[in-house]
C-alpha cells in the first residue's frame, strides 16, 4: 500500500518533469492543421518532419546551434583553465585574503546578469564587439569563473600534499608539478565543471538576445526566441516546437550521461556558498 | 621564510588572470552603473551624459510604475520560492528512498534545471495558449473549466502561468541541494528513533526537518536571490504584460535601457533594486550563518 503510494507520486513528478517537453515533441511531429484543430489530440495523425525541415531550409537554425556550440566550448575551455589555476593557488598556497576573496566571487556569481548588462553593452559596443562571438565569450567566461573555482578549489583541497612533496623531492618545478600532477588527477573534477559551465553557457538569453543581433550571429537561445510567423500576430508553433526538441537536445544527453557529476558538481559549488 | 614568500608570488600569479577577468566584466560595470546612475543620459540629453546628482533617485521615488514592479517582483519572487523549495523537498524525499529506476528518476527531475529557460518559456506558452493549449483543453475534459480561459492575456494568470513555469524550471535546483542535506543526515539517528517509537511524520519533524534548516536556507537564499532577477520567462511568456501584470524589476530596467533609452535612469533603477536584494538576501543568509555555526 505504502510502497503503491510511493510509485504514484513518483510517477507524477517524473511526468509533470518530462511533460512540457514531450508535449513539444508531439506538437513538433504534427502538420499546422492538426495544431490548430479542436479537440487538441494527443497523438498526431500524420507525423511528420516538415517543421524540423522548415526551420533548418528557411531559417540558419544550423548556423544558431554552431554559433551556440561554439560559444559554449569556448568559454567552457576558458573558465575552467582559468579557474583550474586559481583554485590550485586558493587551496594550496597559502595566498593572502583568499578567504576573502572567495567570499566576494560566492556573492557576484550570484547577482542577476541584467546588473551587468548596460556596463557590457556598453562596453562591447565601444570595442566593436557587438555581433562578434567574444562579445559573449568574455561575460560567459567571466560569470562562470566564481561557480568553477569554488568546485575546484574543493577538489583541490582533498589532494593529499603528500604527492606534490614527493614530485618536489624528485626535483619537479611548480609549473611541473601542476601540470603533470595535479591537472591529470584533477581529470573527473575539471570535466564536471566543463559540463556545468557548457550548460550555463548554452542556456544564457540575456546577452545573447542584445549583444548579438545580426540574424547569422545568433545563438540558440535568442534565435528562438526572435522566431515570428508571417504575420505579426501568428506564432509559428510547429517550428517553435521543433527548434524547442532541437536546441534542448544537446542538453538532454548531457544530463542522461553525466547526471551523477552535475549533481556532484552543484552540490559541490552550493554548499561551499 | 623565503620559499613562503616566493609561494604568495607564485599563487597571485595563478590567480591573476581569472582576477583580471572578475575585475574588469564583472566588478567594473558594478562601478559603473552607480557612477552613470548620478547622470541624465538619455534622448534629451542626446545620450550625452550630464551630471544631475541625485535627480534619477528622486525621480524614482514619485515613480509609481517602479513600485508597482517591485511589489510584482516581490510577489513572484516570495510565492514561486516558497512553492519551489516544497516541490524540491518533495523530490528530494522521492529520490531518498531506494528503488528500482532510481537514476532514471533522478535524471527526469534533473532535465527542467538543465534546459535553457529562454527555449522552454516556449513551451509553457504553448501550454498556457487560450485556443489550443493543453492546459484548457485538459481541465475541460476533467470537467474543471466549461470554457477556455486566456492564460496570458489577464493579470493574475498570467503571473500565475509565470509562477508555474518557474517552479517546473528550478524546482529540481532546490531539490538538488536537498537531496545533499538529506544524505548527509546519519542512518542511525531514524533507526534509534523507530527503536524509540516515533512514527515517520515524527520522525520527519525532529529529525529530517531540523538537520535539514542549513540546506534548506541555502536553497532559499540562492533561489530568492535568482528568481529576484527574473527575465527570461517574462520577456518570452508575456513581455512583461497584459498592462504591465506581470513586468518585473529586470524587465523594467531593460525596457528603461533598450527602448526608451535613458541610461542614466535605467542604472538608478539598478542600483536600487540591488539594494533591495541586498537587504532581503542578508535577511536570509544571518540565520543561515548562525544555523551554520550551530551545527560545527
Amino acid at each position: 500500500m505504502k510502497r503503491s503510494i510511493f510509485y504514484l507520486l513518483l510517477w507524477l513528478a517524473v511526468i509533470w518533469c518530462l511533460g512540457p517537453f514531450l508535449w513539444q515533441i508531439i506538437t513538433s511531429l504534427k502538420t499546422n492543421e492538426e495544431i490548430s484543430a479542436l479537440p487538441v489530440t494527443y497523438l498526431p495523425h500524420n507525423a511528420g518532419w516538415q517543421h524540423y525541415d522548415a526551420l533548418f531550409i528557411r531559417k540558419p537554425f544550423a548556423r544558431y546551434l554552431l554559433n551556440s556550440f561554439i560559444i559554449a566550448s569556448i568559454s567552457t575551455i576558458l573558465c575552467v583553465g582559468l579557474s583550474a589555476l586559481a583554485a590550485y593557488s586558493f587551496s594550496r598556497l597559502r595566498l593572502r585574503g583568499a578567504r576573502f576573496m572567495l567570499g566576494g566571487l560566492i556573492t557576484i556569481s550570484l547577482f542577476p546578469p541584467i546588473i551587468f548588462f548596460f556596463p557590457l553593452y556598453e562596453m562591447m559596443r565601444r570595442a566593436g564587439l557587438l555581433n562578434n562571438p567574444l562579445a559573449l565569450i568574455i561575460p560567459y567566461t567571466t560569470f562562470n569563473l566564481p561557480f568553477s573555482i569554488i568546485v575546484l578549489a574543493t577538489f583541490f583541497r582533498g589532494v593529499p600534499r603528500d604527492i606534490e612533496d614527493a614530485a618536489k623531492v624528485d626535483g619537479f618545478g611548480r609549473l611541473q608539478i601542476l601540470w603533470r600532477i595535479i591537472l591529470p588527477l584533477a581529470a573527473p573534477a575539471l570535466a564536471t565543471t566543463a559540463i556545468l559551465v557548457f550548460i550555463f553557457a548554452w542556456n544564457e538569453f540575456l546577452f545573447a538576445l542584445t549583444f548579438m543581433t545580426e540574424e547569422r550571429r545568433k545563438t540558440v537561445t535568442a534565435g528562438i526566441a526572435t522566431l515570428s510567423g508571417t504575420t505579426v500576430h501568428e506564432t509559428p508553433w510547429g517550428p517553435i516546437a521543433a527548434a524547442v526538441v532541437v536546441s534542448t537536445i544537446p542538453l538532454i544527453i548531457l544530463v542522461v550521461i553525466f547526471q551523477r557529476r552535475i549533481i556532484q558538481g552543484l552540490t559541490a559549488g552550493a554548499a561551499k556558498g | 621564510m623565503k620559499t613562503r614568500t616566493s609561494d604568495q608570488s607564485f599563487g597571485a600569479l595563478l590567480v591573476s588572470p581569472a582576477a583580471a577577468f572578475i575585475l574588469c566584466i564583472a566588478i567594473y560595470p558594478i562601478v559603473r552603473v552607480l557612477l552613470v546612475s548620478f547622470f541624465a543620459q538619455n534622448l534629451g540629453t542626446q545620450l550625452e551624459p550630464k551630471f544631475i546628482g541625485l535627480d534619477n533617485y528622486v525621480r524614482l521615488v514619485n515613480d509609481g510604475h517602479f513600485f508597482q514592479t517591485l511589489r510584482t517582483t516581490l510577489f513572484f519572487t516570495l510565492v514561486s520560492v516558497m512553492i519551489e523549495l516544497l516541490l524540491g523537498l518533495g523530490f528530494a524525499l522521492l529520490l531518498d528512498q531506494r528503488f528500482r529506476g532510481r537514476s532514471f528518476a533522478r535524471a527526469a527531475m534533473l532535465i527542467p534545471w538543465a534546459l535553457p529557460t529562454a527555449v522552454l518559456a516556449w513551451a509553457w506558452s504553448w501550454i498556457f495558449n487560450d485556443q489550443f493549449g493543453v492546459l484548457n483543453d485538459l481541465l475541460h475534459r476533467l470537467g474543471v473549466l466549461s470554457r477556455p480561459v486566456a492564460w496570458l492575456g489577464n493579470g493574475p494568470t498570467a503571473l500565475f502561468a509565470i509562477i508555474l513555469a518557474d517552479v517546473w524550471k528550478t524546482a529540481p535546483f532546490a531539490m538538488i541541494i536537498l537531496l545533499a542535506g538529506l544524505q548527509n543526515i546519519p542512518a542511525q539517528l531514524y533507526e534509534s528513533a523507530a527503536i524509540d517509537g516515533a512514527g515517520s511524520l515524527k520522525r520527519f519533524r525532529f529529525i529530517t526537518l531540523p538537520l535539514l534548516g542549513p540546506s534548506i536556507m541555502l536553497a532559499l537564499l540562492f533561489r530568492a536571490i535568482q528568481s529576484f532577477g527574473i527575465f527570461d520567462l517574462v520577456f518570452v511568456m508575456t513581455g512583461g504584460g497584459p498592462g504591465g501584470a506581470t513586468e518585473t524589476l529586470a524587465i523594467y530596467s531593460y525596457n528603461t535601457f533598450l527602448r526608451y533609452l535613458d541610461f542614466g535612469y535605467g542604472s538608478a533603477t539598478i542600483v536600487v533594486s540591488f539594494v533591495v536584494m541586498a537587504v532581503c538576501a542578508a535577511g536570509i543568509y544571518w540565520p543561515l550563518s548562525r544555523l551554520r555555526f550551530a551545527s560545527e
